[in-house]
């Protein structure tokens, strides 16, 4: 059990800077999720934090000790890798006591500890086994059960489920959340699955080019995303963005075709400035035809996903719109529509930088 | 499910397989067979006529006393030179998979000496190791060291066994390599979370994924220390001083081609086969259960 603080941490490889300065306090028994795309240096923070790469500049701390200079061994962490890692030499007994042998642990406690963690993750039937005869689930599996025997001061999650099938991992999901509540251990996981860190996380660290964009509870993460980058990752389908200008006495955002959407509170000190407005589908409802705070949509395509749909709409410039509605309406192709936003659904957005206008 | 695959013209297979078939049997099963028959005949120094003699050949042989310090040399020569060849080999591909500079130049250097034919090799050798002319054996010589591998039987066979193990190296190393190559980064860095440090690490394991490596050189290893050295020996001490370095090899071919004992000769080899099937055969049953195949 411990804190793990990550005090403006970079790494270069070369002259390529993986990662530029990253931020994070995580408290004593947090799930703290890395989640963004490929290449923006999420196993590189991670891999930092266990010891495996050295850290260019900054502090890492774990327990409130320095860790910077210290070997992979001397971290008391444990770390759950994509690939699962597992010896394959040894049975799955071996794999789980190998580190519990090292640190000198004696061979009752050992038994006892490994016995605890296969009744946990139902692996009592397999402790004889190599793990080339297991499944692909068992294996991850075993690779949890290496890591919970430890008992360590914080876990490392390198995308652990991303091998496995939709179904299993759904399952293996919400068996790491319990697992992770039930022992309370300080956990870094890091996915590129946004329901995964939806589920698990207590905060989101969303990651993009080596820079932290967000960092935040999933919640406000969702209802709050801190940049365009963060507000199209998170949500599915993705949040519409448009292009708007905020009108000459700031009370409302106009867009290229015509259409203006009353803001909830007036920016005088705005006016007259250009904005990326986005409304997320799902916060968008049919209106009547004639409502002016709408836009006027023509139906291109109609995704019926059974609990809800997602109706491909054009707008009157030619920029497409995405509005999801619950259940089955009766829309169809070539229909036309209007949509309007529902209270408090327009985000604001620095045309320039992308930043999140408060 | 295996591929099978069907020929429509039935004599095909036979003709594909015709060329190794041929190579065996002119180059190992007539020359075999050729040993076994001399083996139990007598022939007269001009090769005329011949006699069955049953096993007088082999009794002749296994009689004599001088035999038996061959026999001693040749074990003694072949573990050297096998744990030697595989120890060095297993040392410089670990550093070569660790991260050092220079890494592919050094890989370069390390295959070259198998490129040597042994006779230029052991000639290598000479200019280190002799003791008027080699490098070495003047410096030996200079401190004190009364160096002559000439006159020195423990001293030639040193040298033996260093040549002839100096030469396999390349070949271990460059299995050892891959072998090593093959092992999963992040298996390694799993143990070194899970505690283990580098020698830990090694022994625990490195070494045993290398298992089947390990064995396949084992095996490669000690027919080469017991048929394939026979240049390295020829060139450098031709069996001397006395018999220090005579190997069963190399007496085989002393007594048959030197000394024109064609029938003792060829009971040499006939056993030199059966020691060697013997070997090959006790490392399939009992080394190959301990070997890990993932
Ligand atoms: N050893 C290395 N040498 C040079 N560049 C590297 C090295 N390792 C990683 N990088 C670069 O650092 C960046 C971050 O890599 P990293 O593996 O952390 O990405 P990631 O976020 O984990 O992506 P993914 O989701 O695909 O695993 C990438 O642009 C990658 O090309
Ligand atoms: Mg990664």
């Amino acid at each position: 059990m411990a804190t793990v603080e990550i005090r403006n941490v970079r790494k270069s490889y070369g002259p390529v800077e993986a990662i530029k300065g990253i931020d994070i306090a995580i408290q004593d028994g947090e799930f703290l999720v890395l989640l963004g795309p490929s290449g923006c240096g999420k196993s590189t923070l991670l891999r930092m934090v266990a010891g495996l790469e050295g850290i260019t500049g900054g502090e890492i701390a774990i327990g409130g000790r320095v860790v910077n200079h210290l070997d992979p061994k001397d971290r008391d962490i444990a770390m759950v890798f994509q690939n699962y890692a597992l010896y394959p030499h040894m049975t799955v007994f071996d794999n789980m006591a190998y580190g519990l042998k090292i640190r000198g642990i004696p061979k009752a406690e050992i038994r006892a500890r490994v016995d605890k963690a296969a009744n946990i993750l139902e692996l009592g039937r397999f402790l004889d086994r190599r793990p080339s005869q297991l499944s692909g689930g068992q294996r991850q599996r075993v690779a949890m059960g290496r890591a919970i025997v430890r008992e360590p001061a914080a876990f490392l999650f390198d995308e652990p489920l991303s091998n496995l099938d939709a179904k299993l991992r759904t399952q293996m999901r919400v068996e790491i959340k319990r697992l992770q509540d039930r022992l309370g251990i300080t956990s870094l996981y890091v996915t590129h699955d946004q329901v995964e860190a939806m589920t698990l996380a207590d905060r989101i660290l969303v990651m993009n080019h080596g820079v932290a964009e967000q960092i935040g509870t999933p919640l406000e993460v969702y209802q709050r995303p801190a940049s365009l980058f963060v507000a199209g990752f998170i949500g599915s389908p993705p949040m519409n963005v448009l292009d708007g200008r905020i009108d000459d006495r700031g009370e409302a955002v106009l867009l290229p075709g015509g259409q203006r959407l009353a803001l909830p509170q007036a920016r005088p000190t705005d006016a007259g400035r250009p904005v990326k407005l986005g409304i997320r589908p799902e916060h968008m409802a049919v209106a009547a035809q004639d409502f002016s705070g709408g836009f006027s949509i023509e139906v291109e395509l109609v995704e019926a996903l059974g609990a809800d749909t997602v109706v491909y709409g054009r707008l009157p410039d030619g920029e497409s719109l995405l509005v999801r509605m619950a259940g089955i309406p009766t829309v169809r192709e070539r229909d036309r529509l209007t949509v309007a936003p529902q209270d408090g659904a327009l985000h604001l957005f620095d045309a320039v930088t992308g930043r999140r206008m408060e | 499910m295996q591929r099978r695959v069907t020929f429509d013209n039935r004599l095909l297979p036979y003709l594909l397989l015709a060329p190794q078939v041929a190579v065996t049997l002119v180059f190992f099963i007539w020359p075999a067979a050729n040993a076994i028959w001399q083996s139990v005949h007598l022939q007269d120094a001009f090769g005329i006529r011949s006699e069955f003699v049953w096993f007088e050949n082999f009794t002749n042989v296994l009689g004599d006393p001088n035999y038996l310090d061959t026999l001693k040399v040749t074990v003694v020569f072949s573990l050297a030179v096998t744990v030697l060849a595989m120890g060095l080999a297993l040392l410089l591909a670990v550093l070569a998979d660790s991260k050092i500079k220079g890494a592919r130049a050094y890989k370069t250097l390390l295959i070259w000496p198998y490129a040597l034919a042994p006779a230029v090799a052991a000639v290598l050798w000479m200019f280190i190791f002799n003791p008027d002319i080699g490098s070495f054996g003047r410096a030996l010589r200079a401190l004190g060291y009364d160096w002559d591998y000439r006159l020195n039987g423990g001293q030639a066979l040193t040298m033996v066994i260093m040549a002839a193990s100096w030469k396999q190296v390349s070949y271990n190393f460059i299995f050892f390599l891959a072998g090593l190559q093959a092992i999963p980064r992040s298996v390694m860095e799993a143990a070194s979370i899970d505690g283990a440090g580098p020698v830990r690490r090694f022994w625990t394991i490195t070494f045993p994924l290398l298992s089947p490596t390990t064995f396949f050189l084992l095996v490669v290893d000690m027919v080469y220390a017991f048929f394939e050295t026979f240049g390295t020996i020829h060139a450098l001490t031709q069996g001397g001083p006395g018999k220090a370095t005579e190997t069963l090899i190399f007496r085989v071919y002393q007594d048959g081609v030197v000394n024109n004992d064609l029938g003792g000769s060829s009971a040499q080899s006939v056993i030199l086969m059966v020691i060697v099937i013997a070997l090959t055969a006790v490392q399939f049953r009992f080394v190959e259960r301990k070997v890990h195949y993932s």
